[in-house]
């Protein structure tokens, strides 16, 4: 061993190397107020091996960047975890760096001969908030891909060469492949090839110089190894435990939700999103930006940040004089406390917008809803997954009701996104159309003529009201029972699945009710016809009644002869007069009809619901 | 070095530090290390996604005289997170055997995995990659034929008295057993 050990020095010099680096003298001894920069080296170690491990499952497409970083977090062997360090790390990162700036700043460890090395300091600080910044995008969810339009777009006020910098960034002049691809190739390739180089001069410059040592000395001079590195190790591992606390924060406080890092739902530049925010640490910047009103941005954006840079570039310069270095920490202390006073407005604006809120509300159920989608057994489609929300009706059939229906009609009292619609309820509550209940309530003297009903329409003063109020009234005991068994067979045309298990455990009432429905004593095919044809029926078809195809076609034309033809209340004809798609408009029946996706333990739980 | 000259307990405590510091700062490092090592070896849990038997082809679409046919194998796929309804995932050689009866081989050649090619005038199966040959009913046709073993045979069925139906399965190349890769 001993032989081989001396063949390798000779050959590489490598217990110079070792002594020379193990055995530097601090002056002092070790203290903890050095391991900042020990700590830097190794959280950037591990954003590059979790970043590599990362690179190893992540696919940079529009259509597989999402769907790769879901794979990752939810289907890999500790994706969750990998992924949370590396997104933990980077925020942590960013502290580390400004107190590693404020020791050195404070120590006077800028000044001659350690000039450059601060300089170099400072592009390894910019390099990593490169690296933070075009990290943000990769998932390609709602609130990265946000977030760097906003970013993207700073970058095109600079004045004339703006438009050409973004599209070289975007990679075009629209967001999509080539985004990513440039982005990825910035995040893992050239930043951190740079963030290397300048990484490799800071230390040999650092030990060029030597520690900046603080005085008065409290120990006598002392050796990196083994006081300082086990300083350094325990600092080091303290980060460690702080991004493992980060990560597994849900589960130790048992709040739920998912550990590690976010992921929202995937970027869809269709849908808006009220709920863009950058991460934390650019926060300040993006409340700064608030400040510059129209046609100024580029002052705050821009000029006044790159003033300030300009200004702690010059700081080792300013140094030199007794006054001028106060005044760097004055100015150091004064910037953090900006920074610290803007991050607090933004975050305690957006705490108090209502707006704000609801939109952070809203893309959390997205992001909860396309994770439910994507781990169905229907899987993520070639087109990826945001064309699992773009066709799912509980996600689409809410909104696509507050826009078109809510100005009349109600859902379950609101206008389906649980909002209140400025006007006036003037149509009935759709809320469980064609199911028992609302057939039960529309067949109900005391409740036909409510606003829930036909109450706002012109049909309250109509022969079915009519018919209720005179004839169902004065219902005896018995004729009450036909009247629940014909509301069973009508509510059975409409296949709801949520009467699906009920009904088949009645498949007697249902048959004496489709008798007594067609019977002459219930009357009901006096006006309207029952899968068969009538002559001249004046009320709307109830074969099929709430059924798919039924809700579809009524939608797209109520005024249909099949419906209410010429005694048609308000309601447009929106697939007739195409204000609606086909596609949209069987998004709204599946939803009203209550018919989507849902994962088997939650169907379970709304089966046996637990009593309050 | 002039530890030497330090008092026994400075030199215990020397060494509990040294020890310290190396395995305090192993572990911060073994964590990330750790975490990336399981999502790299992921892979290794993951099944082929069987699809049972497919339907290839119709019992008419075969010649008569048992020459093969070429047919693409269409069926579900699971890439990675991807969910592919209805995609080629494979080939198979068809030809007749009898009136009901079809042999289907996997175009894939147990050598090295190249797609064989039928040549009709040889009336055999030729690999392009390194010439194995195969005869008509998938043996391998000469002695020099670097190919391990014949053309995997696939279990067929036929349904509704004209329905090819093909057990599809992909085969370990290189090994003169038939493993099924799972």
């Amino acid at each position: 061993m001993r032989v081989f050990l001396d063949w390798l020095d000779q050959r590489t010099g490598y217990r110079g190397i070792v002594r020379s680096s193990l055995y530097e003298n601090i002056p002092g001894g070790a203290r903890w107020r050095y391991v900042w920069g020990s700590t830097l080296t190794f959280t950037l170690s591990v954003q590059f091996i979790t970043g590599l491990f990362l690179w190893m499952s992540y696919s940079p497409s529009s259509q597989t960047a999402w769907e790769s970083v879901f794979y990752i977090q939810y289907q890999m062997w500790g994706g969750w975890l990998l992924r949370g360090i590396h997104h933990y790390t980077a925020s942590l990162m960013t502290v580390l760096l400004v107190l590693h700036l404020m020791q050195v700043v404070i120590d006077g460890a800028y000044k001659a001969p350690r000039e450059i090395n601060f300089w170099f300091g400072l592009g390894l600080l910019q390099l990593v908030l490169g690296l933070s910044l075009t990290g943000y995008l990769l998932p390609w969810d709602q609130k990265g891909f946000w977030a760097t339009r906003v970013a993207t777009n700073i970058a095109a006020i600079v004045p004339v060469v703006g438009p050409a910098i973004q599209k070289l960034v975007v990679g075009g002049a629209d967001y999509g492949h080539h985004t990513l691809t440039r982005f990825f190739a910035l995040h893992a390739g050239a930043l951190p090839a740079a963030v290397i180089a300048l990484l490799v001069w800071h230390i040999i410059l650092f030990r060029r110089h030597g520690i900046t040592a603080k005085v008065p000395k409290r120990k006598p001079d002392g050796y990196f190894w083994p006081d300082q590195v086990l300083m350094d190790s325990v600092a080091c591992l303290a980060v460690m435990a702080t991004v493992l606390f980060l990560i597994l924060r849900p589960w130790i406080f048992g709040a739920g939700g998912d550990l590690g890092a976010e992921l929202g739902a995937p970027a869809d530049p269709s849908e808006t999103y009220s709920a863009a925010r950058p991460e934390w640490y650019f926060l300040f910047l993006f409340e700064f930006l608030k400040y510059f009103p129209g046609g100024t941005e580029i002052w705050g954006a821009i000029v006044i940040p790159s003033l300030i840079m300009g200004i702690i570039f010059l700081m080792p310069l300013l140094g030199r004089w007794r006054l001028g270095h106060r005044f760097n920490v004055g100015l150091l202390f004064s910037l953090l406390a900006g920074v610290g006073l803007l991050t607090y407005l933004a975050t305690a604006q957006d705490k108090r917008d209502p707006a704000y809120q609801a939109a952070v509300a809203e893309a959390e159920q997205n992001a909860h809803r396309v994770k439910a989608l994507a781990q169905s057994p229907s899987g993520i489609p070639i087109s990826g997954a945001v064309t699992l929300l773009r066709n799912d009706p509980l996600t689409q059939g809410p909104k696509l009701f507050a826009k078109n229906c809510a100005s009349c009609h109600r859902y379950d009292g609101h206008d389906g996104t649980g909002g209140q619609p400025k006007d006036e309820q003037v149509a009935s509550d759709l809320h469980g159309f064609a199911s028992r209940p609302w057939l039960s309530g529309l067949l109900d003297p005391q409740r036909i003529s409510s606003k829930h009903y036909f109450g706002g329409t012109k049909f309250k003063d109509g022969k079915m009201v009519k018919f209720v109020n005179k004839d169902v009234a004065k219902y005896s005991a018995e004729q009450k029972e036909q009247l629940k068994k014909v509301i069973a067979a009508l509510s059975f045309d409409a296949q709801l699945r949520s009467q699906h298990e009920l009904e088949l455990r009645q498949p007697e009432i249902i048959k004496e009710g489709k008798r007594l429905l067609v019977s002459e004593e219930m009357r009901c095919t006096e006006c309207h016809r029952f899968h068969k044809d009538g002559d001249d029926p004046t009320g709307p078809d109830l074969t099929g009644y709430g059924s798919r195809e039924w809700l579809i076609e009524f939608i797209s034309n109520s005024a249909h002869e099949r419906f209410y033809g010429e005694r048609n209340d308000r309601m447009p004809a929106f697939g007739t007069k195409q204000m609606l798609d086909r596609p949209a408009i069987s998004l709204l029946a599946d939803w009203l009809r209550g018919d989507w996706y849902e994962s088997k333990e939650k169907a379970e739980l709304a089966k046996s619901p637990k009593p309050l | 070095m002039h530890e030497n000259t330090l008092p026994e307990n400075s030199v215990r405590r020397g060494f509990l530090k040294k020890a310290s510091a190396v395995v305090l700062g192993a572990l911060a490092g073994l964590i990330p290390g750790l975490a990336g090592l399981f999502v790299f070896l992921d892979p290794l849990r993951r099944k082929s996604h069987e699809s049972g038997s497919v339907l290839v082809a119709s019992l008419n679409s075969l010649p008569e005289d048992g020459m093969p046919r070429k047919f693409s194998v269409i069926a579900s796929h699971t890439d990675a997170w991807t969910r592919m309804p209805e995609v080629p995932i494979g080939a198979v050689y068809l030809r007749r055997t009898g009136e009901k009866a079809v042999q289907a081989f996997n175009v894939v050649c147990p050598h090295a995995g190249c797609f064989v090619d039928f040549k009709t005038d040889q009336k055999s199966y030729h690999c392009p990659c390194h010439h194995s040959a195969f005869a008509l009913d998938g043996l391998i046709k000469d002695s020099k034929s670097p190919s391990p073993r014949g053309l995997d045979e696939l279990k067929v069925e036929i349904r509704n008295n004209s329905e090819i139906w093909v057990e599809f399965r992909n085969f370990q190349a290189g090994n003169a057993a038939k493993i099924p890769i799972s």
